[in-house]
């Protein structure tokens, strides 16, 4: 019914003309590589492309640590002062108000705090993560999953802030580590790291259709906080549960030691405070398991090992939730 | 050639919620059922685009051409069906996606570089071509947030195009900054196309799309329409758009009472060949069939034309007499005759309409109701071709010794202007 649309094909005014009569650039190995975007979670591919983007997840927990202390005078102190502040009271609290007889209170606290902190401060920040980044999120294509691990990147930083910290405490105190124990901490850091990052990345996802998970996040660490001996020890629990009127609630012990962050906490204490019981007017408290270091490395290399399992499981369950994401947000 | 994106089958279903319920509340008080209409916003979409081509998509608003670039970023997934993306792929959704505000530019550089698939060492090899791209040299240690949006966006483009990726996908963000930045970008793209390197731009402006593709897709609700050409697929997508191209034009009756109803109207170029196109200065005819079911004497016929940005470009005026016309009854047939076209480059969609000369009414109104292409074999650039007389001359006067100083406006530079100047 009308004029159709035609080019004329005269020469020099037709940027398309020019395409493959000139050079081509040199493919580079990357050329040949096909990426495939269907629907299906590719447990392995995610997995390259994680560590193919490790580069990205350094610079993304150089990012959040420079942007959580900019224009702050005290900086990097800060990541000291809260949990050297939260010590302080636990101290008072337990050892001036209550007056607990443990010798080096302080110490047997840190090493459990070291330990939930890390935890539960990625844990926390990975829950909103996604969300609070959704303008890269919907616009950038790239292994979402750093934005969760970057949370657990930045808490290890401090992690290990803290550590320095607690050396220090432990020259100015004069306090032996048990060496035997010391080689322990890796596996158990490890581990650690594993089952945070797992915890991380499912509700980082979650947390994207369902908002009311950051506060219930919140609540659930709060009593898992108190479900891990770091207060309070192992010891008392064990003591405790194994008088004969608690018989029947013996399978108590068997839960609270499923719980992945307790063996953890426990190398830790074991391994840096090094007692595993004190002696006060006479009476002896048994604070850990006089298990030896087979034994916690066999409860360890469980705990890592589930905790892969379970690392795995959150990033199929995150490549199932991903799809969406750029819609959901 | 290869195939650098393969699109196999893929439909996106999206679910509009009719109540969304992110809190926990509320979904166990509806049992975690929520409500949703299903909305397939592709549907078994199938594209191959060649490497080295520059294919450019086009579609009203809502058709589907973001969701299918985001499913090729691999930003979203598909409910269905497979992409294949040979090489390394670079998307520019938006410019300056993943800055943090807070940090410096030379920070985000890395950032956004990290987040488009370079390795630390990739950005570090680029960094000044990235920065002088950007013209930023003096403002890259200060914090994002204080860049004006120009210097922003600048700084957005400079990181994706440094990329230099072997596929790149463009959401109209190619007209950014000021006009001689602009003119760098293009400069990029057209040296990306001469690498051989592909493009994919979606694009509401058709102009882009004819300038710079080699080939282009049209959609509408979620699906292709025509994969074309670029010349063709516009006229698609225009059609589409003004919603003409298959319509049956008797279709609708005259406004008033039914007396009149325009038929087919054609548009035919005076030039030889059978192009489809008209060379600018070439006569246009354009004829319109006329139904009456009673005689007029008093009639107007008035033509408007208007370009792809829908502005008017010509309206005929309604006094002259040359409009005015006898229709008898059984109408026949109007025939607007242009002598000569002076536009450039462009489609144009003619409105024609039908009124009475004495009283305020139209007869019948067919709004955009054709189209013409014209395309200029030439490299003048714009809207019209203005008739040119470029000359020189010699400055005689320069003999003696006088020099003008300057013209006055108005004045043309030479000979003329400076023989005021002596006497």
């Amino acid at each position: 019914m009308s004029l159709s649309v035609d080019r004329p094909s005269a020469p020099g005014s037709d940027p398309v003309a020019t395409i493959g009569g000139t050079t081509r650039f040199v493919p580079g190995q990357r050329h040949h590589q096909v990426t495939v975007v269907n629907g299906k979670v590719q447990l392995g591919q995610r997995i390259v492309d994680l560590w193919r983007n490790r580069d990205l997840l350094f610079l993304l927990i150089r990012t959040q640590l420079k942007v959580k202390y900019k224009d702050s005078v005290l900086g990097y102190v800060w990541s000291m002062l809260n949990p050297t502040l939260v010590l302080a009271i636990y101290y008072v609290v337990f050892k001036v108000i209550s007056r607990n007889n443990q010798p080096y209170f302080a110490i047997w606290l840190f090493c459990g705090l070291l330990v939930w902190n890390l935890f539960n401060n990625s844990a926390m920040s990975a829950t909103g993560v996604v969300v609070g980044n959704s303008h890269i999120v919907k616009k950038v294509a790239f292994p979402r999953e750093l934005l969760a691990l970057s949370t657990v990147g930045v808490s290890l930083v401090l992690f290990a802030i803290q550590v320095g910290v607690l050396i220090l405490a432990l020259l100015i105190f004069g306090i032996v580590p048990a060496w035997s124990y010391l080689p322990l901490l890796p596996l158990a850091l490890v581990a650690l790291i594993v089952f945070t990052s797992a915890l991380s990345i499912f509700l980082s996802a979650v947390n994207v259709y369902l908002r009311d998970t950051q506060h219930l996040t919140e609540v659930l660490l709060m009593a898992w906080f108190w479900g891990t001996p770091i207060v309070y020890a192992f010891g008392l629990i064990s003591t405790e549960l194994a008088k004969p009127r608690w018989h029947s609630l013996v399978w108590i012990k068997y839960v609270y030691l499923s719980n992945p962050v307790t063996p953890i906490a426990m190398a830790f204490q074991r391994a840096i405070y090094g007692k595993t019981q004190y002696t006060y007017h006479g009476a002896v408290t048994h604070i850990l398991p006089v298990w030896g270091v087979g034994t916690f490395s066999l409860l360890l290399t469980v705990d890592l090992a589930v905790s892969v399992g379970l690392f795995l499981g959150a990033l199929v369950v995150f490549g199932r939730l991903e799809g969406n994401f750029a819609e959901e947000l | 050639m290869a195939v650098a994106i393969d699109v196999v089958d893929i439909s996106k279903q999206f679910r509009l919620y009719n109540e969304k319920h992110t809190s926990l509340k509320e979904r166990v008080i509806h049992g975690g059922k929520m409500p949703f209409t299903p909305f397939w916003a592709l549907k078994d979409v199938n594209v191959e685009i060649d490497e080295g081509e520059t294919f450019g998509i086009l579609g009203r608003n809502g058709c589907g051409k973001s969701t299918l670039l985001k499913c090729v970023a691999g930003i979203l997934k598909p409910t269905s069906g497979e992409i294949r993306v040979r090489g390394s792929l670079a998307a520019m959704l938006e410019l300056g996606a993943g800055f943090q505000p807070d940090l410096s530019g030379r920070d985000n550089i890395f950032l956004n570089g990290s987040l488009l698939g370079l390795s630390h060492a990739d950005i570090e090899k680029r960094f000044d071509a990235i920065v002088a791209f950007a013209e930023l040299e003096d403002f890259i240690d200060n914090q994002v947030k204080f860049y004006s949006s120009g210097m922003y966006v600048r700084l957005g483009f400079a990181v994706a195009v440094n990329v230099e990726p072997d596929v790149l996908l463009v959401d109209e963000v190619l007209a950014v900054g000021d006009a001689a930045f602009q003119r760098k970008c293009l400069d990029h793209v057209k040296r990306f196309q001469k690498e051989g390197r592909t493009i994919v731009v979606v694009s509401h402006g058709t102009d882009t799309i004819r300038q710079n593709c080699s080939k282009a897709m049209v959609m509408n609700h979620g699906k292709v329409i025509t994969i074309d050409e670029p010349g063709e697929a516009i006229r698609a997508y225009l059609a589409d758009l003004l919603g003409v191209g298959t319509l049956d034009n008797s279709e609708s009756g005259g406004i008033e009472g039914n007396v009149f109803a325009i038929g087919a109207v054609q548009a035919e170029h005076g030039g030889s060949g059978s192009r489809s196109h008209l060379y600018p200065g070439e006569s246009l005819t354009i004829t319109a069939d006329l139904d009456s079911l009673a005689a007029v004497d008093n009639a107007i016929a008035t033509i408007a034309i208007h370009d792809d940005r829908n502005e008017l470009v010509f309206a005929s005026d309604p006094d002259d007499p040359g409009c005015q016309m006898e229709i008898p009854l059984g109408g026949g047939m109007v025939r607007f005759y242009f002598p000569e076209v002076p536009l450039l480059d462009g489609t144009y969609s003619v409105s024609i309409g039908i009124r009475s000369r004495t009283q305020t009414a139209i007869f019948d109104w067919k709004d955009q109701v054709t189209q013409f292409e014209v395309a200029n074999p030439g490299r003048a650039t714009g809207r019209v071709r203005l008739p040119l007389d470029v000359s020189f001359r010699l400055r005689s006067v320069l003999h003696t010794g006088e020099v003008p100083v300057a013209a006055p406006i108005g004045g043309i530079p030479g000979a003329p202007v400076a023989e005021q100047i002596v006497s």
